[in-house]
């Protein structure tokens, strides 16, 4: 067991922690007043009941001896057996807890994107059945299929350094889902729906950017050169997209937008997390850059299909994802790193058809399965909230709270 | 009596202030307020989407003056109020029935 391997998972594990609470941040900025406690809520109880189920079956599920490829079984329930020392297979020099801890605030993270598909409309028992069973059901075999020691889409030669399939476009797609499942806001077209508190989106953008270098340079599951080389390509990749986002808004509406710049970040991050263990700086700030630009687009898409994404979940996250995941399959190499691969421009085009293939399972899946957990969960309760709550807003009909009372 | 209604922009309170204070008047209720009149709102984008914002925001200043000030102190807040661009409002006078001071419970003109 390595002592500057264990600080380094334990530290970045608390990075990624603090993400969830920043996109909390991040989203609740972007409602109106009326829901601001809603958004933020649904961001910060999932820290709760993620981090219980994951302690409880999720771990095991999704890292746990394998079964047939599909998943962990239930013999890590309650974490029996993950201890002090460390596993043979997940970070061989830190103790297996440390592996355990930092995967959980990916789960926890995860599921707290999608809710920026469905903001400002739906209930709140409904919402958290929602994710506990996302999470057991979408989230749980697909990082074992990723990551886990047996999981077909790793045995398949899949990189995903940090989460390009399991984290983002798994959440981007079944956003996708959700936003069609859930229908369009009340007024969606014809009011005005301005972001009420820019000065918190940006903050929690900025605390998202810094949470990431745990996010991505954590990944390395040591303190070595991999994660230097993470952590670099994780701030030039964000830096580059920023910088193409607020270029390309600027000639298109006219004037650079401060929202344009914490999105961009953010596409960047997004983008670069599935390569940033195995990619250069130079291929991170072509990566982010064109996240800058596809992203942006991305954006755009909803007015063009007509969906109500509402925070751009599908634009950011799903798109930079599978754009993410394909430019690892370009950029990728093993001169960065020896475990990885070489993509398409370092010599190896087989890498990128394995990319699209788990880009491809990774859609189909999430999308199939979100309908169907939304359907059980609406027949059970019912998702959406009726037209005179959805009027009132969500902190006083849902939570009997005002958001500022100044 | 007559109460003073004037809907102005809001950089120009102070010195409507001000001025008021000078002709001898003594207390006043201010609010703020969004409205338009001619004046057009503007353009706000997030996202690529592209909002237009009606509402201009402005501040009301609500005003009882006794009757033989009233012209004298429409004038002031016509000049002071004033900066030549669409948009520097209006000016209404009503009629007051009759106005009590709380504390002491005077009436009329005592009470302003």
């Amino acid at each position: 067991m390595n002592a500057a391997d264990t600080v380094f998972v334990l530290f970045s594990a608390a990075l990624v922690m603090l993400m969830t609470p920043g996109l909390a941040l991040f989203y609740g900025g972007m409602v109106r007043r009326k829901n601001v406690l809603g958004t933020v809520m649904q961001s910060f109880i999932i820290l709760a009941v993620i981090t219980v189920e994951w302690v409880l079956w999720g771990y095991s599920m999704a890292f746990g001896p394998d079964h047939g490829g599909v998943t962990g079984g239930l013999e890590w329930f309650a974490l029996a057996g993950v201890g002090m020392n460390p596993s043979p297979d997940y970070g061989s020099s830190i103790p297996h807890g440390a592996f355990m801890i930092f995967q959980c605030m990916f789960a926890v993270l995860t599921p707290a994107l999608i809710t920026g598909a469905f903001a400002e409309r739906m209930k709140f028992n409904a919402f958290l059945l929602f994710t506990l069973a996302w999470a057991t059901l979408v989230y749980n075999p697909l990082c074992h299929w990723v990551w886990g020691v047996g999981g077909w889409i790793g045995a398949m030669g899949a990189l995903d350094f940090a989460g390009g399939t399991v984290v983002h476009i798994s959440s981007g797609v079944s956003a996708f889902a959700a936003a069609l499942f859930m229908g369009r806001r009340l007024g969606y077209g014809r009011t005005a729906f301005i972001p009420h508190n820019l000065p918190m989106t940006v903050t929690g953008a900025a605390i998202l950017w810094f949470g990431w270098f745990g996010f991505n340079a954590g990944s390395a599951l040591a303190c070595n050169g991999v994660a230097a080389n993470a952590f670099v390509g994780t701030h030039v990749a964000s830096a580059s997209a920023a910088l193409v986002w607020v270029i390309v808004e600027w000639v298109h509406r006219g004037k650079p937008t401060t929202l344009g710049a914490a999105s961009g970040a953010v596409a960047g991050l997004v983008a670069i997390t599935p390569a940033a263990g195995f990619v250069g700086p130079v291929s991170s700030l072509l990566i982010g850059g064109a996240a800058g630009g596809i992203c942006y687009g991305g954006v755009l898409l909803k007015t063009v299909i007509g969906y109500d994404d509402s925070l751009d979940v599908v634009g950011i996250h799903g798109l930079g994802g599978t754009w993410g995941a394909l430019a690892t399959g370009l950029f990728a190499s093993t001169a960065v790193n020896a475990d990885g691969a070489n993509g398409l421009f370092f010599g190896n085009a087989g890498q990128l058809w394995i990319q699209f293939l788990s880009v491809l399972v990774t859609m189909v899946f999430a999308f199939v399965m979100t309908l169907a957990i939304l359907k059980a969960v609406d027949l059970l309760v019912g998702t959406r909230l009726p037209q005179e709550a959805e009027e009132k807003g969500l902190d006083l009909v849902l939570h009997n709270e005002t958001g500022y009372s100044l | 009596m007559k109460k003073i209604e004037a809907v102005i922009k809001p950089f120009k309170l102070d010195d409507v202030k001000e001025g008021l204070s000078g002709l001898g008047v003594q207390g006043l209720t201010v609010s703020e307020v969004k409205g338009f009149g001619r004046q057009r709102g503007h353009r706000e984008v997030y996202r690529g989407a592209e909002y237009q914002v009606d509402f201009v925001s402005k501040v009301k200043i609500e005003v009882v003056v006794a009757t033989s000030l009233v012209r004298e102190a429409v004038d002031l807040i016509k000049e002071k109020a004033w900066t030549g661009q669409i948009g520097d409002g209006k000016i209404f006078i009503l009629p007051v029935d009759e106005a009590i001071r709380i504390r002491t419970g005077e009436s009329g003109q005592d009470a302003i």
